[in-house]
């Protein structure tokens, strides 16, 4: 009982933090939806990567996905796609207030179902690769992707697509997208949690230390990885109908399917923070935005040859993450949840 | 007697090297049968070729009644017929509760995906664990079990996959001489209690002269002999396989 009080008290304290922390520091109100945003990346990256072995770079597609599908479902409803991307970003096609929320709705529910939709696609054609072939099978997803939509005018080509602009205050504007970044995270975060505990999460484990093994069982692997790839789409591909209107302009190449950032931080942020655990990524995912950041500031022009430091650094001294490091070195941290109990 | 599982004329061959030529063979329902054989004598080839893991070139494999040997390993699996491995294969990073929990047979529809292993399966995880001794070591990584532990692990886990055919290869391999008596006497009441049949591949022949109720005998790919156990152990033809031929 004072377990179950105490895990409680503790999202309760979360939730309470979440809501609070746009009004204390309003000066990293973007800073901070963008975290929530990492959060989500890391944590989704992780259900393929970390629980079931089976390491993605090309999540981007779902994002890029998510990215597209949301703003082309919102301007779609009330304009025609082409003529809007064709006049740039509509200065002729405005939308009223109603029709901007009805279309934002609209597009954050597509932007998920359309990503989750092609992570089944493309989870049947490649997930019954193993190991390191689907690994680099997926590396020219984005980078495919990328190319069809810069070549794709209907949707602005190259020339990218303006999102339509939000009908109120900057200000309202930002609290908005922060409270939607942090539900999301929030969500990404309790219902993994959950899922790992099932026997969904056991399967997946099962495949990362030995498929074999597993299909000798009788369970229908490649099913439970394309649903794992499917979860970890829905996740990205709505981060990405955010990330769209946070960002404001949806470049092909340098936004949506960012496989040189956003695809390799997904990666990155879920090994420094510790794969194959549900804090890891969050942790990581922090730490990585926060040094990003400092970097930018400090170290301008100079943040990428950091940044690749910083990579090899955590491939190098800490193959498990932090929260690997730290379980090596102080293992009575983390006595094994007792299942049994 | 219609058996349980019926090989018949199977052949299998990797590049020039003929592992199985014409093995047949039959286990039925309720039985313990052995399978011995001097190394790479295709034991294990035929059992992969019982579990599907690989195609196999000539011949039926029947069980229950079903041709099998166009089936991929889960299906085979699916269907009851279940096997442990020489090398144990065990889910390392996972607690033995969870590899128990793991093992069991589930559909895998939506909704037993996302179900949470229930007190019920808990349960039986445990017995099984109880039953095989390892019990005290369920929360522990499989991984840091001994390699004996890992051997009784994987065949606690092949027993929660409530199996009706069970393939065994080489189960007191690397197994305390003390636990060896213990451990036949387990394939025994599992045999009883849950009503499974077995096919054993052993090279303990105490073991096998113990356990098995009948006994086929392999040598370069082929069957070389079957019968009793007492018939097998006097077979000069055995003999000369394990000792080699004197002209």
């Amino acid at each position: 009982m004072n377990v179950l009080r105490n895990r409680l008290a503790i999202r309760a304290a979360i939730i309470a933090l979440t809501i609070a922390a746009p009004f204390a520091f309003p000066a990293f109100q973007i800073e901070l939806t963008f975290l929530w945003i990492m959060i989500v990346f890391a944590l989704s990256w992780d259900v393929m990567g970390g629980q079931a072995g089976y390491n993605s770079f090309g999540n981007i597609a779902f994002f890029g996905i998510g990215v597209y599908t949301a703003a082309i479902t919102q301007i779609g409803l009330f304009h025609d796609v082409g003529a809007y991307t064709a006049a740039a970003g509509g200065e002729t096609l405005s939308f009223t207030q109603a029709q901007y929320f009805i279309g934002l709705a609209a597009g954050l529910a597509a932007a998920p179902l359309v990503a989750m939709a092609a992570a089944v696609v493309l989870g049947a054609a490649l997930l019954g690769l193993r190991g390191h072939y689907f690994a680099i099978a997926t590396l020219g997803l984005g980078i495919a992707l990328g190319e069809l939509a810069a070549g794709w005018a209907w949707i602005g080509g190259s020339s990218g697509l303006q999102v339509p602009v939000y009908p109120g205050g900057l200000n309202a504007q930002h609290l908005l997208f922060y409270f939607l970044s942090a539900a999301l995270g929030l969500s990404a975060f309790f219902i993994l949690h959950r899922l790992y505990a099932t026997r969904f999460g056991l399967v997946l484990n099962a495949i990362r230390d030995d498929e074999d093994k597993a299909e000798a069982l009788g369970l229908a692997t490649t099913r439970y990885k394309i649903a794992g790839w499917c979860i970890a789409a829905g996740f990205v591909g709505l981060s990405g109908g955010l990330m769209a209107h946070i960002i404001g302009f949806i470049d092909p190449r340098e936004v949506a399917f960012a496989g040189a950032t956003f695809g390799v931080w997904m990666v990155l942020m879920a090994i420094l923070g510790g794969k194959g655990t549900i804090w890891g990524p969050v942790i990581g995912a922090a730490i990585f935005h926060v040094t990003r950041e400092l970097l930018w500031t400090y170290l301008f022009a100079w943040q990428n040859v950091a940044l690749g430091v910083l990579i090899i650094v955590v491939v190098v001294f800490f193959p498990t993450g932090l929260l690997g490091w730290v379980r090596q070195r102080w293992p009575r941290l983390f006595v094994m949840k007792a299942t049994s109990s | 007697m219609t058996a349980l599982l019926e090989v018949s004329d199977v052949s299998k061959r990797y590049g020039g090297i003929i592992a199985n030529s014409g093995v047949s063979l039959a286990v039925p329902e309720h039985a313990i049968i052995g399978l011995i054989g001097p190394n790479g004598s295709g034991k294990t080839t035929l059992f992969n070729s019982i579990a599907g893991t690989h195609a196999i070139d000539r011949g039926s494999i029947r069980f229950a009644g079903q041709e099998i040997s166009k089936l991929r390993v889960p299906q085979i699996a699916r269907l009851g017929l279940l096997r442990t491995y020489q090398q144990t294969r065990v889910f390392r990073r996972m607690s033995c509760i969870e590899n128990m929990l793991v093992s069991e047979r589930g559909e895998a529809s939506l909704a037993a995906m996302i179900a949470r292993p229930g007190a019920g399966q808990r349960e039986r995880a445990i017995e099984l664990l109880e039953f095989v001794g390892l019990a005290s070591k369920r929360d522990l990584p499989a991984g840091s079990l001994s390699f004996g532990q890992q051997k009784l692990l994987e065949f606690a886990m092949a027993l929660m996959g409530r199996p009706r055919l069970l393939l065994l290869d080489e189960p007191t391999a690397g197994i305390n001489p003390t636990l060896i008596n213990g451990l036949v006497d387990r394939l025994r009441r599992a045999r009883e209690a849950l009503s499974i049949t077995l096919l054993v591949i052993e090279h303990n022949m105490r073991v096998m002269m113990n356990l098995a109720e009948h006994i086929y005998c392999m040598a370069r790919g082929e069957i070389l002999a079957e019968g009793k156990p007492a018939e097998i152990q006097n077979d000069p033809k055995v003999i000369a396989a394990y000792l080699g031929e004197s002209g």
